[in-house]
């Protein structure tokens, strides 16, 4: 099998790796880098929670190969904030009760912080549509709204 | 108690692993060497193999072993049955078949695996599953409950006269008699469909057989990993506790991560041992849809006998069941069934046949109810019909009929998922029940609102539907708890936790006995190595059968932790206060000792520990229950249909 000679940015470190032409960037995020933060629900773009932020932009990675990534930065659920020091969104999401068993969470935080960046005021509406490609099934959705509307009031102030 | 914690609004103990990515979930174990399973899984429902051509997928370059159901030799066994038709239900017939690790001679249902491939990548195993050549015979299907019972239908198991899976008969009165008094009898059939649970995870199973230490170590996304690991020991004929079972975060469970022993888990322990390396598989979405198993698919043949101002005489209902291909789970789902289809009424006559019925469907086990709301369905559906034909007010037909509050604990009559009387121990459903209209303005709407939006020419309705749901049955769960040295408290208990927030909720009940914080409290759930008695996570059941052993087990600390205060601080057991992890004297509080201190003191390493006495602050409890709680609620929903589109909207 032939190589491809792979150098990404991820959570501001740069890493180069020999990775097989078709390995997905879901899989080299998890298995090669060890960052198992992002999750697989669907490997075909539905669920939404592998999503990462490619070069600050809401992307699925299970629909990425590794190699599409070369040059450009990956933001995953690791670089979002630390066990000691949450994000106000993730702080938002402890807060609200915006997850149950957690699997989802991660696509949803990335996906809500590029969210948040771009829209800082969002109403109820968009915050639905924002979150129409993610899902969860513990059906925790109308916490999730409430975390985002706290995670946007948290970052106004 | 100086402060509570049960029931305080508080922020989840997991959230921050959780949020951060840091949480370990089964596909997050790396272990150096591990090897990746796919399966090859059939394409049909129903089809005889003729031919299972490997060759080409064994000589791909990566892959290590290709397992047909040939290969497993002697080792090949269908999985155990979970859960045994109930003893106590007379004359029940039963017929069990399980599902095998591989298919041998027929395929029984899409997605079963008919060969697995073991490989240095997961990429390699999936090209080399799909290098696999099978020749089937496709036979007819059977998916119709009703045609399946036919004499001409084909059969699912070629051994069985007929797809007769189970059949049990419950009553209770004479709905016979009271139906010939009756002055209105309403008949119904309802069809309800299948549904998947689609947790977010997909199953998942790392298998690591260690052959120098002769332990077996699975990480498995299963509800029940004590079952799991004595029944992974009794099939590879080890010891119990020579397996490790841990079922770490669980994303999302929802029943069937319960189906203990699935082909893949019954493979994957068995070919790590053989081929002594770790291998791990993780399930794929469209596995999820055909190889998980799923539920609901029923069809009820209803009669319901009334008075003319709506009080129900009795009730009978029979049923059919979907139980798939196979029916390892028993009885539980039908049975969870007729235990609510009398929802919380009282209904002195009642008669009810359920046929369960083998289909080539993906296998049937509780999904999310468990059989509870086709139950519920049916009874309010029937309440609504039968006040329209009886010309009285849908509120006042539920009114008239529910259990009152002083008829607890209420003796149902028949048997229930647990093998024995179905008994509600407690409720208020009249009060549930207006409470519920208050919230949604039910007069408000049909006075005004209703008739408003109909002469805008908009299609509003609205229900209420009230329902019990039967929980916290046995048999029992148990839980050790243990203060460190460092005034921080260890439990663990075999109740395995897929989102439910156990490691907050187990904590407050401890943080109330011992008086320490909520955050110091670490629960380790579904590690066999941490304990290793308990059945699963079942029937709503986490909080009032592992909850109360949990609370009996730091109870017992408590009072360990006051006989030796008492001791240290020469003061009455009665005087002391447990707080802010101190132990303190309570007209003194600079009179204390704190829980760290104390717990040193109980384990010395020098001296004697008294003849009777147990080193340390820790203590085993255990809960099983006599009879189940039972739950009840009241749902109220608004909504108008678009008659062009049927879309429907929920306004409230």
């Amino acid at each position: 099998m032939n190589s491809f000679n792979l150098s990404v940015t991820v959570n501001g470190a740069l890493y180069e790796r020999e990775v097989e032409p078709r390995l997905l960037l879901s899989d080299f995020l998890r298995h090669d880098l060890g960052l198992t933060g992002t999750h697989v629900g669907c490997e075909h773009g539905v669920c939404g929670a592998c999503t990462i932020l490619f070069d600050g932009e809401p992307a699925r990675s299970c629909l990425m190969f590794a190699a599409m990534a070369h040059g450009h930065e990956v933001t995953t659920i690791e670089g979002l904030g630390s066990i000691d020091q949450l994000s106000p969104l993730q702080e938002a999401f402890r807060e609200a009760h915006g997850l149950q068993c957690g699997f989802c969470t991660p696509g949803f935080l990335t996906t809500l912080t590029a969210f948040l960046k771009e829209n800082p005021n969002p109403s109820e509406e968009e915050i639905r549509e924002a979150l129409s490609g993610n899902l969860c099934r513990c059906t925790g959705y109308q916490h999730i709204m409430d975390a985002v509307k706290l995670a946007a009031e948290k970052m106004n102030n | 108690m100086a402060q509570r914690y049960v029931g305080e609004r508080i922020k989840r103990n997991e959230d921050p692993r959780l949020l951060t990515g840091q949480a370990l979930f089964v596909d997050d174990v790396e272990i150096p060497g591990m090897l990746h399973a796919a399966f090859k899984r059939s394409d049909y429902a129903h089809a005889r193999i003729l031919s299972i051509d490997v060759s080409a997928a064994r000589e791909r370059p990566g892959v290590v072993a290709v397992f047909t159901a040939q290969d497993m030799g002697t080792d090949w066994a269908p999985g155990p049955p979970l859960v045994s038709p109930p003893p106590t239900v007379k004359d029940v017939t039963f017929h069990s078949r399980r599902q095998a690790p591989l298919v041998k001679d027929k395929v029984r249902h899409a997605g079963e695996t008919v060969a697995v491939v073991i490989a240095e990548s997961r990429y390699i195993a999936e090209d080399a599953a799909e290098d696999i050549v099978v020749e089937y015979e496709p036979l007819p299907v059977v998916s119709d409950l009703e045609a399946a019972l036919a004499p001409n239908s084909p059969r699912v198991h070629d051994d069985l006269e007929s797809n007769l899976a189970a059949h049990f008969f419950q009553k209770k009165g004479d709905y016979e008699a009271v139906k010939a008094q009756a002055d209105c009898v309403i008949r119904r059939k309802f069809y309800i469909d299948r549904g998947a649970a689609a947790a977010m995870e997909n199953r998942g199973i790392v298998a690591h057989w260690d052959e120098k230490s002769k332990q077996l170590t699975l990480w498995d996304t299963t509800q029940a990993p004590i079952p799991i690991r004595n029944g992974t020991a009794a099939r590879l004929g080890l010891s119990d506790n020579q397996v490790r079972v841990i079922a770490p975060f669980v994303g999302g469970g929802f029943g069937p991560k319960i189906m203990m022993f699935y082909p893949e888990e019954m493979l994957l322990p068995w070919a790590s041992k053989k081929l002594g390396r770790p291998i791990k598989w993780i399930e794929d979405r469209r596995e999820n849809f055909y190889a998980t198993t799923s539920e609901r698919q029923q069809v009820h043949e209803v009669e319901m006998a009334f008075a003319k101002d709506g009080r129900i005489l009795g009730m009978k209902d029979d049923f059919l069941h979907d139980t798939g291909a196979f029916d390892p789970y028993g009885l539980t789902i039908p049975l969870n069934t007729q235990s609510h289809i009398m929802g919380g009424y009282v209904i002195e006559n009642f008669s009810s046949n359920c046929t369960a019925v083998f289909t080539n469907k993906p296998i049937v086990t509780p999904v999310r109810g468990a059989g509870r709301q086709q139950g519920i369905f049916i009874i309010e559906r029937m309440l609504d019909i039968a006040a329209r034909e009886l010309g009285v007010d849908p509120l006042e037909i539920r009114r008239k009929n529910f259990i009152q509050p002083d008829a607890f604990p209420y003796h149902n009559v028949i048997i229930d998922q647990a093998f024995s009387e179905l008994i509600f121990d407690s409720g208020n459903y009249p009060a549930v029940f207006e409470k519920t209209l208050e919230m949604i303005d039910y007069e408000r709407f049909i006075k005004e609102e209703q008739p408003r939006l109909r002469a805008e020419g908009k299609h509003v309705g609205i229900a209420v539907v009230p329902f019990i749901e039967t929980t916290g049955v046995g048999p029992y769960e148990g839980a050790r708890v243990q203060i460190e040295t460092s005034g921080k408290v260890s439990v663990s208990t075999g109740y395995g936790t897929q989102g439910q927030g156990h490691l907050t909720s187990f904590a407050q009940i401890v943080s109330e006995q011992l008086g320490v914080a909520v955050s110091d409290v670490r629960i380790v759930t579904g590690d066999t190595a941490e304990f290793h008695w308990g059945t699963g996570s079942f029937a709503s059941r986490g909080i009032v059968v592992a909850g109360n052993a949990i609370h009996a087990a730091a109870h017992r600390v408590r009072n360990k932790v006051l006989k030796l205060a008492s001791k240290v601080l020469a003061t009455p057991e009665g005087e002391l206060e447990l707080e802010d992890g101190m132990v303190r004297v309570a007209d003194i509080p600079t009179k204390s000792i704190s829980l760290g201190e104390l717990a040193a003191l109980s384990n010395p390493l020098r001296g004697a520990v008294e003849p009777g006495t147990e080193p340390g602050l820790e203590a085993t409890d255990y809960y099983g229950p006599q009879f189940g709680t039972t739950a009840s609620g009241c749902h109220a929903m608004i909504l108008e249909v678009d008659p062009e589109t049927m879309m429907v909207k929920i306004k409230r």
